[in-house]
């Protein structure tokens, strides 16, 4: 028998806990950190209401009221009118901002239940609210819940169907606020409280004097962490694994397939002197598995990590006030210095956060800076592996390298582009103790996802990268475009598969020039050059959604020109 | 009593919101972050060369970029 599925919205401000109590009603894995505009798409999840009646929850992006301000806000507006049930959720420790939603909502004809999340703050905060006095005031059902624990979210179940829809009339903005006033009067009273010692570093830490050497302690601090827990794991559990129990396999293998031919080449790849090499030999069992796992995940898991926390700390909106200023030269506000943080770990999901950003030109800059100036963790961990054997101060080189060439090309596409950078205006949360559960849910999340999409195209770039060599599409291509390569770039002609295969990983094609035995100044270049010149095929496909297709194709040939230039200059000063 | 630009204002020093100098949009858009006519601010910080104000209302802290943060008269 088919039935019509309930449509259940969560809708509330931003960052008041939407995507926890999504998590909890549905089971559904999504990303929840404390910061505002983490949810930038929709997340749609069943939930079961009793005598086999099931719902579908959607987790709507956070909006401060009903009238749509920017692309996002419309978006969740629209969604509106295609719900049964509104869940609005709000800050419990933020009642009368947030209690302006619910006044809005409760004009719209639509059944509609208030949330009052975050209930476990409200104690420490000096926070007191009279549910039953709230409940009588708003006439909808109010229920105390806290998503992070899921304290209440059975309740707020069970009381779905005492929804109410009424007629509240219409009241002008000015008349809603006064309501709200007397609403939370009546219902909420505060009390003193002493400042707690995170409190005391909230403050430290956004002021610029002692904010700023912060910043710099904690981006410090995360990257050593990240690299001495991921050289930790790649060299005390990665390595001698695949040394100990897969090499074994593997040469046994080999000369099964009598150590060359075809299959051979396919699945080993080539002998280098007579013996596997995982990081040079490019076979899918060998080199196709060694990158993505040893190489690769490691990094990935450690980046994660530290990411993690700070997020569910609530660090990044502080560190972006803190760059703030410095961002506007490059025609940015600070919160775009969210999706470049991401873009770090992967650009798929950096190129989603765009959506943080309200103009059509900040988000075009951004888009460009990031695809051409921030390497993802999968290449980051690439280029440590091989550029590191020569030298720490070389990757040292290639990050200062990419970093000029993002403030360069900032600042020039600042100056040139009409229009003018939109200023900053977010609420920065309060600090919160990471919870360990949540840190390694979120952690396995993204870790898993790493697995899931990054494996199987792996794979395939190597199996592509056999198949060029092996009907010489890469001699042709190598002659073709031999004037570029070696006549601007100085680099070997053979470079140019690496280039080919960095549409689709960047990690397979950094680790494609470790057989070329190339001079450290070209490795430089070639590793610069691989991550400047075009986005992976992920991530440019996200790009192409968030942007269209004419601002894509302009986006892409500045970093095409980027690549050329930034690859010739390197090529004269080095 | 004496008016000012939000920017003008002390670190630390509590100012109630006059009015807002600026366009609808503006004015929405930091009336739904809870800085309208009459509510009391708190400065925490200020950053130099034009970077933003970061102002306490109610119990929220909210960053307001310098530009905006001049369209914010307050009555000290």
């Amino acid at each position: 028998m088919a039935r019509t599925e309930k449509k259940i919205l969560l809708m509330g401000n931003p960052n008041v806990g939407k995507s926890a109590v999504f998590s909890r009603l549905t089971g559904a894995r999504v990303t929840i950190s404390n910061y505002p505009g983490t949810t930038v798409g929709f997340s749609q999840g069943y939930i079961r209401l009793g005598e086999g009646e099931t719902g579908v929850v959607m987790d709507v992006p956070g909006i401060y009221n009903l009238e749509p301000l920017c692309r996002a806000d419309k978006v969740a507006v629209e969604m509106l009118n295609k719900g049964d049930i509104v869940i609005n959720i709000i800050d419990a420790t933020n009642l009368e901002r947030n209690l302006f939603l619910t006044l809005e909502l409760r004009e719209k004809n639509i059944p509609l239940v208030v949330a009052l999340n975050m209930w476990d703050e409200t104690r420490h905060k000096g926070i007191e609210i009279d549910t039953k006095k709230l409940e009588k005031e708003l006439g909808v059902p109010v229920i105390p819940t806290c998503g992070l624990t899921g304290a209440g979210i059975k309740e707020l179940v069970e009381r779905l169907k005492d929804a109410a829809k009424g007629d509240f009339g219409t009241l002008t903005r000015d008349q809603k606020w006064e309501e709200l006033g007397v609403i939370v009067n009546t219902a909420q009273k505060l009390h003193h409280h002493h400042h707690t010692l995170l409190e005391r570093f909230e403050d430290i830490s956004t002021r610029p004097a002692t904010g700023l050497p912060i910043a710099a302690f904690v981006v410090y601090l995360s990257f050593t962490v990240i690299r001495f827990f991921a050289e930790g794991l790649i060299g005390y559990v990665f390595e001698p694994l695949f040394e100990k129990f897969w090499l074994p396999l593997m040469e046994k293998l080999s000369s099964v397939l009598g150590g060359g031919g075809f299959v051979h080449d396919i699945l080993i790849g080539s002998l280098i002197g007579g013996e596997i090499n995982f990081g040079e030999s490019f076979g899918l069992l060998t080199t196709g598995l060694f990158v993505p796992i040893a190489a690769v995940l490691p990094y990935i898991l450690s980046f994660y990590l530290v990411l993690g926390i700070l997020e569910d700390f609530g660090y990044l909106p502080r560190l972006a006030t803190q760059v703030d200023n410095l961002m506007h030269h490059l025609g940015l506000h600070g919160y775009a210095i969210v999706p470049m943080i991401l873009g770090l770990g992967c650009n798929v999901p950096g190129a989603m956060a765009l959506r943080l950003l309200e103009g059509r030109r900040e988000k075009f800059i951004a888009a460009t800076l990031m695809a051409v100036a921030v390497p993802c963790m999968a290449q980051i961990a690439m280029i440590v592996g091989l550029v590191g054997e020569r030298g720490g101060g070389y990757v040292a080189l290639i990050f200062g390298i990419l970093l000029t060439i993002l403030i360069i090309k900032g600042i020039l596409m600042n100056r040139i582009m009409k229009g003018r950078s939109p200023e900053i205006l977010w609420e920065i949360p309060p600090y919160r103790f990471p919870l360990p559960m949540a840190v390694l849910k979120k952690l396995w999340m993204r870790v898993s996802g790493f697995l899931r999409e990054a494996i199987p195209y792996v794979l395939l770039g190597v199996f592509i990268v056999n198949i060029l060599y092996i009907l010489r599409i890469v001699d042709f291509l190598s002659w073709f475009f031999a004037p570029v390569l070696s006549g601007m770039w100085g680099l070997p002609k053979e470079t140019v598969s690496a280039m080919l295969i960095g549409f689709l990983r960047k990690d397979v094609a950094v680790g494609m020039l470790a057989p070329l035995a190339l001079t450290t100044k070209q490795l430089i270049i070639a590793c610069t050059i691989l991550a400047v010149y075009f986005p992976c095929m992920a991530t440019f496909a996200v790009m192409v959604r968030e942007l269209g297709v004419r601002d894509m194709a302009k986006s892409a040939g500045l970093m095409l020109l980027t690549a050329a230039f930034a690859g010739t200059v390197l090529n004269l000063l080095l | 009593m004496k008016e000012m630009y939000l920017t003008q204002l002390n670190t630390k020093q509590t100012a109630v919101v006059k009015e807002i100098v600026g366009g609808y949009g503006v004015s929405r858009r930091l009336e739904s972050m809870g800085i309208r006519p009459g509510k009391r601010i708190t400065k925490i910080s200020s950053h130099f060369w034009g970077g933003p104000v970061t102002v306490l209302v109610d119990k929220m802290k909210i960053a307001v970029g310098h530009g905006m943060a001049q369209k914010i008269v307050v009555e000290v």
